[in-house]
């Protein structure tokens, strides 16, 4: 239990998958400008990230591995999400019409989402089993949602300020970005010091 | 001349990660030392040259309802192909880039060559695109992993030249802020030149991303 709360808090806090470890930077800029959109964007990529991983973890560690074919990950992840993407795309329409509503826009963006595919590939290099393995795909995407939130709001103030000229747009939103990160940076160390893992 | 245009193309004008600002996840990550923006480099510009050719060769066979799942894996098998070759004959470099080495599928520098590119030109002019956005990746990546490594971590390839180095450029938040003094540096290149830049993070990078329309009903849409 430790365990899983350490990684779920490590993922969120100390591993940011945004503003740490530089996965899903594209729709961090492109899709941050808005509240809605950011929650909204990042519901999804919860969303999805849990569904990839509940689907990659048996099929590497079932069918690959055994086979002596885990050279063949990449390319069988890759595969895995876009389609996985695409039917979450069909049944949201047919069976549940208000969340395709609110999270169906942001479906298209998420397969070449490289927060997606890191996400299922580096569980299995951490060695996670399933259940650890869900644990961090729903912390790393929570903690994706919450850099998309903080930077939001972010953007907000940058709409306002007057930077100089060659900084105004996405040179100052990158260096506002930084300086969101330096407050990620304090917090190395909290996860071991409160669960001692 | 025309097949000059094209190779120079990505270099300077066209600058994938400068002036398209696309392929940002890598240049943020691997850039802490100039070995691995190298390999990074090479390793993209491989699989960009390779997919761009065989995407450009098969543009008239690969049905337009299912182009970007056929191309996606296009891409990952050579991206394969690249991890088992830097597994093989450089462990140190495959370990130093770790996720992001696989993560070259989703690479929108690839896929969005192709997209834009490869499958509506013929095959050689794929190929010199591919080696001209390819070189410009991989020197982007090195000025930047040069200027990180240097005064963040005081060395140059691994050789020690400064004893006191700041840290915080080789840490997350120095990438995110010498990342964007560089783009400042091209735009302020450009205006130079008297040319007008579009600076908006919403639109800057969205002329070479395949997902811009996506990405745009998905910032304006929310409205309604």
């Amino acid at each position: 239990m430790m365990k899983l709360a350490s990684i779920f808090f490590g993922m969120i806090l100390v591993n940011n998958y945004v503003l740490v470890k530089f996965l899903g930077i594209c729709p961090f800029l492109g899709v941050s400008k808005k509240l809605d959109s950011a929650v909204g964007m990042s519901a999804a990529v919860i969303f999805v990230m849990v569904v990839a991983t509940a689907a990659t973890w048996p099929l590497y560690t079932y069918v690959l591995l055994p086979n002596d074919m885990a050279y063949l990950q990449t390319i069988t992840f890759i595969l895995v999400i876009a389609v996985l993407v695409q039917l979450l795309e069909t049944l949201m329409k047919k069976l549940m019409p208000p969340l395709y509503k609110a999270l169906g826009i942001y479906l298209p963006l998420i397969t070449t989402n490289c927060t997606i595919l890191g996400v299922t590939i580096l569980n299995l290099d951490n060695g996670y089993n399933y259940i650890e393995s869900l644990v961090c795909a729903a912390g790393a995407g929570l903690g994706f949602m919450l850099s998309m939130v903080l930077f939001s709001g972010v953007r907000k103030r940058i709409e306002d300020a007057e930077p100089p000229k060659v900084m105004e747009g996405l040179p100052i939103t990158l260096v506002a970005a930084s300086i969101v990160s330096c407050s990620f940076m304090s917090f190395g160390g909290i996860i071991e010091s409160i669960f001692g893992v | 001349m025309k097949k000059m245009e094209i190779l120079t193309n990505g270099l300077v004008k066209e600058n994938p990660v400068l002036r398209l600002v696309i392929g940002t996840c890598p240049t943020l990550a691997v850039t802490t030392a100039v070995s691995n923006g190298i390999g990074m480099g090479i390793a993209a510009t491989f699989v960009l040259i390779c997919s761009n050719i065989v995407i450009s060769a098969l543009r008239k066979i690969i049905p337009d309802k299912v182009h970007i799942p056929a191309f996606i894996t296009i891409i990952a098998g050579f991206v394969t192909i690249v991890q088992m070759v830097v597994k093989a004959y450089a462990p140190a470099l495959d370990s130093a880039l770790g996720v992001y080495l696989p993560l070259i599928v989703v690479n929108c520098i690839i896929l969005g060559r192709a997209e834009m590119f490869a499958c509506k030109n013929t095959v050689l002019d794929s190929a010199l695109d591919g080696v001209g956005m390819g070189l410009g990746f991989t020197l982007t990546l090195v000025v930047m992993s040069a200027i990180r490594e240097v005064l963040g971590a005081g060395s140059f390839l691994g050789i020690q030249i400064i004893s006191t180095p700041m840290a915080i450029l080789a840490s997350p938040p120095g990438g995110f802020f010498v990342f964007g003094v560089l783009i400042a540096c091209a735009v302020a290149l450009d205006k130079k030149m008297g040319k007008k830049v579009e600076t908006d993070p919403e639109k800057m990078g969205c002329a070479g991303c395949m997902n811009a329309a996506a990405c745009q009903a998905a910032e304006g849409g929310d409205e309604a």
